[in-house]
């Protein structure tokens, strides 16, 4: 069959159609415009026009993470592929398939300085998993093609396709997908049996067993969130999730300790200090989990499943590793876990379990309820239990009030729960709420946000507002960068250095000046109402929830600290101080 | 530079490690950048197209660090998309290594003389030559250029270019 001549332009398109892209988040400019012509004569994509590039990268993400599919972005050349930076290096640490392309300058004036000129492939190296400058139509389909395998595959990530304009307006013929094939990148999917059998093995003969689990679940599929639930329950160890992980394991099931690290529960980090088996799965060992690297887990055998070898002996050395894809890995253990009619030790789980339950006992998540003022910790409990009978997803932006939300807010399902992980992007929440929102049009969507936050990315109410996506921005509104203020109250003598707004908007007018619904709840007998109100409204609405602005977000593992050196609650206080080596680790 | 003479702090290891990879634009400012952005050491680093049909660098580096850093710089660069192949000549049996120098040393009389004397014991070639100075070329293992090079510091050593290592699995087995 002889190829059609296609124009560049034409091409990218078609090749995003051919790779089930529904959706692109994108922004328009000078050396996309024969992209955004093309958009014009088709039907089959949406755009969604973002009031800012981030925004767009962070809806792409939301949209991926709530569907499991890659996220798509479009933006200009120079200051749009700059903007788009920080969402690409959010995606990159969070580990989420997102194609973004970016515009460039013809050609000829690479390298000359040109208007909107940046050397976007040489920014963006190190925040991609990959990225590709086309200097030949002909080469488009292909790399395309391959920028969707690249970004979906393997340990999923961000890959930015730079266009030069006139490369999109000369033709060339196009490629379906099934003929592009990479020469170099292999991911392991399988994981290796021997290991696996290994693993079962010293699983089984656990005294003290602890499964530590991660991102790399979710990022898996869905399926390998129900292959983990099955065998964890086949054991009946106890689990604890990371806060990429929550949802890959029902909260509300009783063999799940909480979230662990920094603001983990006393009982998922004291198991995880006290365990003799650590069985890691789609989880990275970061700083904000281990605490101290000298006391971390000291007299665990460390077992861990990744597809990625760097995260393997990176922080943590371990003793058994399986690199392949956790869904695999985890569908192979089932099955010889049952072939072999594993068995473990009832009595040694009783007691292990007794333990457990013990610290759960301390209840850690308890804190001072208040009649006059509204507690953040209640208003997300309240949210939650109003929220969580109906189709919801939850984004959040980076602070107390994240973690606050990983705390109180239990989550069943996979894909349900976005949050900026691991670059810890404030502004993150709200527009990816609108990717999210893009993706399920009937769905609750919720971010749970800050009042700082909710300013870094607060332009795209007029997104929200164009597109009619009913998203609901839930602003814990305590006037504070809540989290700065409290590791200044905590290690900086209280001496509140910048971290207090002077000026905040009127949020309630600020949603009806672009059009959207404001709320505001002031006292705690309000809570429910404007929760209800917000939810019945199908509308984008602000809420505007002031609360306690001196409330800390406990439990804490102060930093540089071990997991058994918990500081459970403002009395617990002055008895954990931190350590000059301790600040250094904020 | 490497400098096999240099002592190390207990725990940290030398190790070369032979990279295939594809030649395309950028591709060595991701193993540099790599680097660079994890502060990873790079000791000596060649990078040349190897197959001129597959269109295949090879990248020698040397690098050090503790035997788990070692193991995430191999990991590392086996993550990057266009890297084919990663292999720690170091651990994987024995291999041959070499380096290239070119060393001028400038000077007359009794200086002169014993600058070739000497280049002659270390098999070395002079490829350039005026009246008051000699350009050496010497082939060999970094400690020889190292020993070599000291040598022709008080013979008048004015300039020296080195290539980094090259080296290569002994045995019939390719990469």
């Amino acid at each position: 069959m002889a190829d059609q001549l296609k124009s560049g332009a034409e091409i990218v398109l078609k090749a995003l159609a051919d790779q089930g892209v529904e959706v692109i988040f994108g922004y328009p400019g000078g050396s996309v415009l024969p992209l955004y012509d093309e958009i014009f004569k088709q039907n089959q994509i949406r755009h969604v026009l973002v009031r800012h590039e981030q925004a767009a990268v962070h809806a792409a993400e939301g949209y991926a993470r709530s569907t499991g599919k890659v996220g798509c972005v479009l933006v200009t050349s120079g200051p749009g592929a700059t903007n788009a930076v920080t969402g690409l290096t959010d995606a990159m640490l969070d580990s989420i398939p997102i194609v973004c392309l970016t515009g460039q300058v013809a050609t000829h004036l690479i390298g000359n300085d040109a208007f909107q000129e940046a050397d976007t492939t040489g920014i963006t190296r190190q925040c991609t998993k990959h990225n590709y400058l086309v200097k030949k139509s002909e080469d488009l389909a292909r790399v395309i093609h391959e920028a969707f395998q690249v970004a979906s595959t393997g340990r999923p990530g961000p890959v930015v396709v730079d266009l030069p304009k006139d490369i999109l307006i000369k033709d060339a013929p196009y490629m379906p997908p099934n003929r592009v094939k990479h020469k170099s990148y292999k991911p392991q999917i399988k994981g290796d049996i021997k290991s696996i059998e290994q693993a079962v093995e010293i699983i089984a003969n656990a005294k003290r067993p602890i499964f530590y689990c991660g991102g790399g679940v979710i990022n898996s599929g869905s399926q390998a969130s129900q292959l983990l639930t099955q065998f964890v329950k086949m054991t009946g160890y106890p689990i604890t999730l990371t806060l990429m992980g929550l949802g890959a394991y029902p909260a509300s099931d009783p063999q799940f300790l909480g979230m662990l690290g920094m603001h983990g529960t006393y009982e998922a980090n004291l198991a995880m200090y006290e365990c003799d088996v650590m069985v890691a799965i789609g989880a990275r060992f970061d700083d904000r989990v281990t605490g101290n690297l000298a006391e971390f887990s000291p007299n665990s055998t460390k077992i861990q499943i990744d597809i990625d070898p760097s995260s393997v002996n990176k922080n943590v050395a371990v003793d058994l590793a399986i690199i392949g894809d956790v869904g695999h890995v985890l569908e192979d253990m089932t099955k010889i876990w049952k072939a072999k009619q594993a068995r473990v030790d009832r009595e040694a789980l009783k007691v292990w379990w007794d333990r457990i339950d013990a610290w759960r006992g301390r209840d850690c998540l308890a804190y001072e309820p208040s009649d006059s003022i509204i507690k953040p910790q209640y208003a997300i409990q309240r949210l939650y239990e109003l929220t969580k009978d109906k189709n919801t997803y939850i984004t959040t932006e980076v602070g107390q009030h994240q973690m606050w939300a990983a705390q109180y807010y239990g989550f069943e399902k996979p894909n349900r729960w976005m949050t900026s992980g691991g670059l810890g992007t404030m502004g993150y929440g709200f527009p990816s709420s609108i990717g999210v929102q893009m993706a399920h049009p009937d769905a609750l969507v919720v971010d749970i946000s800050g009042e700082a936050s909710f300013m870094m990315n607060m332009q795209e109410i007029a997104t929200a507002v164009q597109y009619r996506l009913p998203v609901k921005v839930f602003i814990l509104n305590n006037m504070y960068m809540g989290m700065v203020r409290q590791w200044q109250e905590l290690l900086h003598g209280g001496r509140y250095s910048e971290s207090y707004s002077e000026a905040l908007p009127d949020f309630v007018k600020l949603a009806e000046a672009f059009g959207a619904v404001g709320l505001r709840a002031s006292k705690p007998e309000d809570v429910d109402d404007v929760i209800k109100e917000m939810i019945a409204v199908d509308r984008p609405v602000l809420v505007d929830m002031l609360v306690d602005q001196s409330e800390n977000c406990y439990p804490m593992i102060p930093s540089g600290a071990p997991h058994y050196q918990m500081i459970l609650g403002p009395a617990d206080k002055e008895a954990n101080a931190i350590s000059k080596e301790g600040a250094i680790l904020v | 530079m490497a400098n096999g003479s240099t002592a190390q702090e207990p725990g940290i290891e030398t190790h070369t490690i032979s990279v295939l990879v594809d030649n395309e634009s950028g591709v060595l400012a991701r193993v540099t950048g790599l680097f660079s952005g994890r502060g990873y050491n790079i000791e000596s680093l060649t990078v040349a197209e190897v197959d001129t049909q597959e269109h295949l660098s090879r990248i020698t580096l040397v690098t050090s660090g503790t035997p788990m850093v070692i193991e995430q710089i191999k990991a590392q660069l086996g993550r990057l998309v266009p890297v084919n192949k990663v292999s720690d000549l170091t651990v994987e049996g024995p291999h041959v290594s070499r380096e290239l120098a070119l060393v001028k040393v400038a000077g007359t009389g009794e200086k002169r003389v014993e600058s070739l004397r000497i280049a002659d014991i270390f098999r070395a070639n002079v490829v350039d030559s005026t009246n008051d100075s000699f350009i050496f070329e010497i082939v060999g293992k970094t400690e020889k250029l190292n020993a070599f090079i000291a040598l022709m510091e008080p013979l008048g050593l004015v300039d020296v270019a080195r290539t980094g290592v090259v080296a290569i699995a002994r045995g019939g087995d390719a990469l």
